[in-house]
């Protein structure tokens, strides 16, 4: 698709739509945000910057709320969780 | 109808009255612990598990190390979920001035063999890089350790179940004396010592008590794995700690094993609400980026407030209380609680057993406050 812009998902370069949010890169590249302090699994719930369970690494700043990000071209997005370390 | 029928009951299940029931209970008393709310869910809750040797006076040393001790023979028995740590605390000198308490401490410590360090400034930007350069020093007190206080208070009464003693939880205590305990639900209880451990609550129940709510902010942030090392509270605490009618703020930043940094420190009298002060948090965080200018950068995810319970001569009620024998006290910990609920215990039941104890137990008494009130006249 013309519009789609590509972002970095744990160092994986994916295609999204324009205006598509980091929580829905997150998801679409098939993983989940966080591990809670138990290490369990932690994605986007509420999807209004409410609940916080959507935090993740952008652009290098940790515990971001990345269903109030939308996605910028070149962006780096890393999970922060046991799986992506 | 009957009457059931303790040895000893407690009102209150902060980590204060757990422990005295634990203690009780492994002295083969018969226990009943009573709770309105929740295990730990009051001041043990809001507080930040700072297991910490103080010095203000002879008797808080006293009171304070015995009970660190007690904690760290306590430590193999402990969930992991307590999540005690021997992180150590740094006091932290800015001046020259608190440069020369931390030598003062450093005698006064030494001389009672606990171990402290003096550390210079190198050493200081070395073991906490995040500390704003141009420190003067500090006094590093490895033994210092922290733990979760509400798992801990959760851990001293699953013991003392174990041990025999009887939960009574969701009952509130309408009223105690002469070896009777109300329960707004009609029911009553009998028992030779009545324990008021209700905390910054318990003048509502032995009225007389000089104990005032002396209300605490915290404030915890979201994971930042090693940002600090060790608990770290600025000298100047002594001085705001000290100073007894003011609302005051200080630097006391604490490393949780998630990684999380728990935030202190305010102390307000009269201050009655338990909402959040926005003013005084916000002094309280300026004064902790005063010392840890990079926490501007991380994110604050909670803040919450407490009730310490504060006594005129910031030692704890430990004993018989002289207007009613058959009640006992063990509140007034202001803000070292959790540090001193195991040594609380001990010297509680030393005096309900007759047993002598490992400490001078005279500066702890309840009947010590009539004299005081004498030298406040």
């Amino acid at each position: 698709m013309p519009d789609d812009i590509t972002v970095l998902v744990n160092g994986r370069t994916l295609a999204v739509p324009q205006g598509a949010t980091v929580a829905a890169a997150i998801v679409t590249a098939g993983t989940y945000c966080r591990d809670s302090v138990k290490g369990e699994p932690r994605t986007v719930l509420c999807g209004m910057g409410i609940c916080f369970e959507c935090r993740a690494e952008v652009d290098g700043k940790p515990h971001q709320r990345t269903c109030q990000i939308i996605c910028v071209s070149g962006m780096r997005v890393s999970t922060q969780d046991r799986m992506s370390r | 109808m009957s009457v059931a029928t303790y040895d000893v009951v407690i009102v209150g299940g902060g980590i204060v009255g757990v422990a005295c029931a634990y203690e009780c209970a492994q002295r083969a008393l018969r226990v009943a612990l009573i709770e309105q709310d929740v295990i730990g869910g009051g001041a043990t809750a809001a507080g930040m598990g700072h297991v910490v040797v103080m010095d203000d006076s002879d008797a808080q040393f006293a009171l304070t190390r015995y009970s660190q001790q007690l904690w760290q023979e306590l430590r193999r028995e402990l969930p992991a979920e307590v999540e005690y740590e021997q992180c150590g605390t740094i006091w932290v000198a800015a001046d020259e001035d608190e440069m020369s308490e931390v030598l003062r401490k450093h005698a006064y410590y030494s001389r009672r063999g606990v171990p402290v360090e003096v550390l210079r400034a190198l050493d200081l930007e070395r073991i906490e890089p995040n500390l704003r350069k141009g420190m003067t020093g500090g006094l590093l007190i490895p033994e210092d350790g922290v733990l979760y206080p509400p798992c801990a208070a959760q851990f001293l009464l699953e013991s003392a179940l174990l041990k025999g003693a009887t939960l009574y939880s969701g009952s509130t205590v309408s009223r105690i004396g002469s070896g009777q305990v109300y329960l707004s639900d009609a029911t009553t209880l009998s028992a030779a010592v009545v324990v008021n451990a209700a905390g910054a609550s318990a003048p509502a129940l032995t009225p007389g008590i000089e104990v005032r709510k002396r209300k605490g902010h915290l404030v915890i942030t979201d994971r930042y794995p090693g940002f600090v090392h060790h608990q770290l509270v600025e000298l100047g605490y002594l001085k705001s700690a000290h100073s007894v009618n003011a609302d005051s703020v200080a630097f006391n930043v604490q490393p949780r094993q998630t990684g999380q940094l728990l935030i202190g420190s305010s102390r307000q009298f009269g201050a009655e609400h338990k909402d959040v002060d926005q003013e005084i948090m916000w002094r309280m965080l300026q004064r902790a980026q005063e010392y840890l200018p990079a926490l501007a950068k991380t994110s604050a995810i909670r803040a919450w407030t407490g009730f310490r319970a504060a006594t005129p001569d910031k030692l704890p009620l430990i004993g018989q209380w002289p207007a009613d024998p058959s009640v006992y006290l063990a509140t007034g910990h202001e803000g070292l609680g959790i540090t001193t609920s195991l040594a609380t215990a001990r010297l509680l039941a030393d005096q309900i057993t007759g047993k002598a104890s490992a400490i001078p137990i005279e500066p702890y008494l309840p009947s010590r406050m009539a004299s005081l009130e004498h030298a406040h006249a």
